[in-house]
């Protein structure tokens, strides 16, 4: 190899890399990297590629469960669902991208979650995502953001042909810099047609196929994905990459052909750090070497130097290993499905990564010091000795009575219906899905024989930011809720940890905290980790977002047609608040429109007594003893009977009884309550497991409350009028 | 009876129609390179994206050789469905009417709408009553049509406006809230909202099931 104009430790800091793990690449190599190799190991010791400021964190979460299938290390996890078939999904993000370029940003973050769950060997049957931004009301950045991440979400997975089942959508102020996007792809396969990654078998050839290879993304999960944004993050653009879903859709029929025709060894996609990730990674679980001929890779640019082609992210290319025999049959499909495949190597047993150029070598490093030997670091974690974060603007009038409360409440952007941003999304495109947006508080599709799957995502930034580990504990604790409500027990859960940058101090202690919570939540759940990601340096030039790990959570039903919903649906009803539920005002969503800090700490949670309550409501739900059932989050009671109210077009009226505090009963939140309805007799029964106290009936075309001296009353109209505050915003 | 649903690169929702139609009849799909109709009775060109759409929606897939012989069997008299996508390209094609532009909100909107059946003569509404609401959902980005106002009166005089958005359900800006529409002669009706997505009351509404019963009771010759 020609040693010519070795990069300097100087470049090699640009890429990402610390003066110290330039030094252990030189060790490893036992000479200075050139500058293909260079690029390679600055992509996969990057925190996106390595999570080496997390993986010793992630590695105390609970992985294994009577229901996992495939765990964490492999393109998607993947839970039993029944007969044979499995459930694959996976939460990722693409925050920084869509930062800089939402609609691309977005859209791409689909794409790439779609493949991960293909590539495993499933058909994609369901998109979620989840979104953080400004404050829609003042910040034009954050419309624009806002806007351009539902069209990129939307313009992918419709046109790929994959239902956005659901979703959820924040607005605060701390990522107004730094905004998230997260998806969650589920997919459905036979069990016994998964497929890994690992390459194996000598001998055997590797065939890239999908888009052709160019300069778009390089870089990207290096210097776009684990670095804070600066000011001027338009500079980063060219780090964006730019998705087609046409191309997609064909490489997912392509694929999936080509594993039901037995034709594959190993299959993975191209995401992060493109070739040079996937192929590493294939050798690493195979314990072998891969040789690779970038002269062979189809590009769209004919002048490209080897380390872009090894580092590109262009979208939608995935890469198979294909025995020799094989590899004619594999070509002619791709060329069908017009993804036209290209042997750019083999598989062999050197443990090396060879990087060839035609004849010439032009990098060669051990397989075990890319993908492993990056350094992991220990975290610092240490308290903020101040407040983070300052307190949230206060919108709301101090001499509010519970009435205008209520209004401000269900028109604050975080409450406001997300019809406007739904329907921009196809939902019911592959026929499956039994409960769409809004109608009940987890997405529910239909599997084959009856039998059904659920499936939600959550996040509460703000309850985090209070108390990283109680407020993780929440938000599983939300999800599990919202499944319960549909009727279906959890399987599994996946995590997006979006968090600052956790070489501080008080940023390792938000993420430490956070996964400790995380980890006892699903573990007394029974609800295990399969997968995930983690994005860190999510901080802009004001500071660090509010730490916002995204859970989502699949679970099943064992029959379909007696999936929950959350409106209220006959006149007559009683109407129960369930759940030992002790509600508080401390950075709720009212004291956010109050403009109140984040207090220091939330209130213990007993886990077991909200999955015991949990239990009981899916249980009542499973027996179709409930005419609706419905989660309380954010709001408090009140908003959650409100939207019972409106998902069922009808009023109720309600009296607490004698009531302390009636702004803490209405509006306070806390893990663990529900509002269900049904016959009297069906919730007397419920009693029977839980704590249920009737508080009102359903009917009429108002909502009107008593809590001890307190009182509200509103129409539906009003109700309605002030949901659709969303609605402005897309005109 | 058999149905025959076309399968384009970027089809999204064939397999949903093969499901629908699946219910009154046979239904197998149809290879957009391949040129055998598989002796179906009709057939139905699906939504979806074909070709991913980039040069105006429908406008590659009308060349595809399958439908080719689409075009030649509809010129036979045989019956053919667009949907969506579908009906995009049986307008580029000339088969009907007309075309589809980009929503007046500039937004892909998926949403239930009340579409009202003006002709429920055609072979396509046959088990459908004069005026009958039906509820199915709607989903596209370039659902607004258009065609020249007298060419629009002479098609209703026609008959040829087979289905209309009920007041306050048509979201894309369509001239006369036109839905759906047929050719001259009534084989053939293409229509935006997606009547194969209302076949079943866990997922919907069933009032879709009633096109493709009708196209059944039509080539079966039996007259609602």
């Amino acid at each position: 190899m020609a040693d010519a104009g070795l990069p300097t430790v100087e470049e090699a800091m640009a890429l990402g890399l610390t003066r110290g793990e330039y030094e252990l690449v030189c060790e490893k190599l036992d000479r200075p990297p050139n500058q293909v190799e260079l690029a390679m190991f600055s992509l996969l010791w990057s925190e996106h590629c390595a999570y080496k400021h997390s993986k010793k964190l992630l590695m105390t979460l609970p992985t294994e469960g009577e229901f996992v299938v495939m765990g964490p290390g492999e393109n998607a996890g993947a839970v039993d669902v029944g007969d044979g078939l499995v459930c694959a999904f996976k939460v990722e993000s693409h925050n920084h991208p869509s930062a800089v370029e939402p609609f691309q940003g977005a859209a791409t973050g689909v794409g790439g979650i779609l493949r991960d769950i293909f590539a495993i060997g499933a058909r994609p049957i369901a998109v979620l995502d989840s979104l953080r931004f400004g404050d829609p009301g003042t910040s034009e950045r954050s419309r624009f953001l806002l806007d351009g991440a539902v069209s990129g979400i939307g313009h992918y997975g419709n046109s790929i042909g994959v239902p956005t089942v659901g979703g959820e959508v924040y607005f605060e102020e701390p990522y107004e810099q730094n905004c998230l996007v997260n998806a969650m792809a589920l997919g459905l396969g036979e069990r016994e047609k998964l497929v890994r990654s690992a390459a194996a078998g000598i001998g055997n050839i590797l065939v890239l196929y999908g888009a052709s290879t160019g300069r778009d993304g390089i870089g990207g999960a290096s210097v776009l994905a684990s670095a804070e944004l600066g000011e001027l993050s338009e500079d980063k653009r060219p780090t964006v990459q730019v998705g087609d879903p046409f191309e997609e859709s064909k490489l997912l029929e392509c694929s999936l052909e080509l594993l039901e025709a037995g034709l594959i060894v190993a299959l993975q996609d191209l995401g992060a750090a493109g070739l040079t990730s996937s192929a590493s990674e294939m050798a690493s679980k195979g314990e072998v070497g891969i040789d690779i001929d970038v002269a062979k890779v189809p590009l769209r640019e004919a002048d490209m130097e080897p380390f872009e082609i090894m580092v590109s992210e262009s979208q939608e290319r995935m890469l198979c290993v294909v025995e020799p025999g094989k590899l004619d049959t594999v070509i002619a499909l791709t060329d069908k499905w017009e993804v036209h495949g290209t042997a750019i190597g083999t598989v062999t047993d050197t443990g090396q990564m060879r990087i060839f150029r035609g004849e010439e070598l032009v990098g060669e490093m051990p397989v075990v010091a890319l993908v492993d030997d990056c350094p992991l670091y220990d975290l610092d974690p240490a308290p903020p000795a101040a407040p983070i974060y300052p307190p949230p603007t206060a919108t709301l009038d101090p001499a509010a009575d519970l009435r205008q409360a209520l209004l401000a409440l269900i028109a604050s952007p975080n409450i406001a219906s997300r019809r406007p941003l739904f329907e921009q999304y196809d939902s019911i495109v592959q026929s499956r899905t039994v409960r769409r947006p809004e109608e009940s508080d987890a997405a529910v599709l239909q599997l084959p024989g009856g039998r059904g799957l659920a499936v939600s995502i959550d996040g509460n930034g703000r309850k985090v930011a209070a108390d990283p580990y109680r407020g993780t504990i929440g938000v599983v604790l939300e999800c599990a809720s919202n499944l319960a409500c549909a009727g279906a027990q959890p399987l599994g859960t996946t995590n997006n940890l979006n968090f600052g940058n956790p070489e501080k101090p008080h940023i390792a202690w938000q993420l430490t905290e956070a996964v400790r919570g995380l980890g006892e939540a699903c573990r007394a759940l029974e609800a295990p980790i399969v997968g995930g990601n983690v994005s860190l340096y999510n901080e802009g030039a004001s500071g660090p977002i509010y730490p916002t790990p995204v859970i989502g959570m699949v679970g099943r039903l064992p029959d379909v047609t007696r999936a929950g919903r959350l409106g209220f649906a006959r006149e007559g009803d009683a109407i129960a608040l369930v759940g030992r539920f002790s509600p508080a005002l401390p950075a709720s969503e009212l004291a956010r429109l109050r403009g109140e800090a984040l207090p220091d700490g939330l209130p213990d949670v007993d886990i077991a007594a909200v999955r015991a309550t949990q239990e009981a409501v899916r249980d009542a739900v499973r027996e179709g003893a409930l005419s609706s059932a419905h989660d309380i989050a954010e709001g408090g009671l009140l908003v959650a009977i409100a939207e019972s109210c409106l998902a069922g077009d009808v009023g109720a009226t309600l009296d607490l009884g004698a009531c302390e505090d009636a702004w803490s009963a209405l509006f306070g939140e806390a893990p663990g309550g529900f509002v269900v309805s049904g016959d009297p007799s069906a919730i007397a029964r419920l009693a029977e497991h839980t704590d249920v106290d009737v508080i009102g009936a359903v009917g009429g075309d108002r909502l009107h409350v008593r809590a001890g001296d307190g009182e509200a009353n509103a129409t539906l109209a009003e109700l309605r009028e002030a949901h659709r505050a969303l609605a402005r915003l897309f005109p | 009876m058999k149905f025959g649903v076309l399968r384009f690169p970027g089809s999204c929702d064939e397999v949903d129609a093969q499901l629908a139609a699946g219910r009154v009849g046979e239904a197998v799909l149809l290879w957009h390179r391949d040129r055998d109709l598989q002796g179906c009775d009709a057939i139905i060109v699906p939504g979806g994206f074909s070709y991913g759409d980039y040069l105006r929606a429908g406008a590659i897939a009308r060349f595809s050789p399958m439908m080719e012989e689409v075009i030649a069997f509809a010129r036979d008299g045989g019956l053919v469905l667009g949907i969506c996508n579908g009906f995009q390209v049986l307008c580029e094609a000339g088969l009907l009417p007309g075309a589809l532009l980009q929503n007046t909100n500039r937004r892909f909107t998926s949403r239930q709408v009340r579409l009202e059946v003006v002709n429920s003569e055609t072979p396509f509404t046959l088990a459908c009553a004069p005026g009958e609401l039906l509820s199915v959902p709607a989903k596209h980005g370039s659902g607004r049509y258009y065609a020249p106002d007298d060419q629009i009166d002479a098609m209703e005089a026609a008959g040829q406006v087979v289905v209309r958005y009920a007041p306050g359900d048509c979201f894309n800006g369509s001239a006369r809230d036109i839905a759906g529409v047929c050719n001259q002669a009534g084989n053939v009706f293409g229509l935006m909202p997606h009547p194969e997505h209302a076949v079943d009351p866990l997922t919907g509404s069933t009032d879709g099931l009633r096109i493709f019963e009708s196209m059944a009771m039509a080539a079966e010759g039996v007259r609602g």
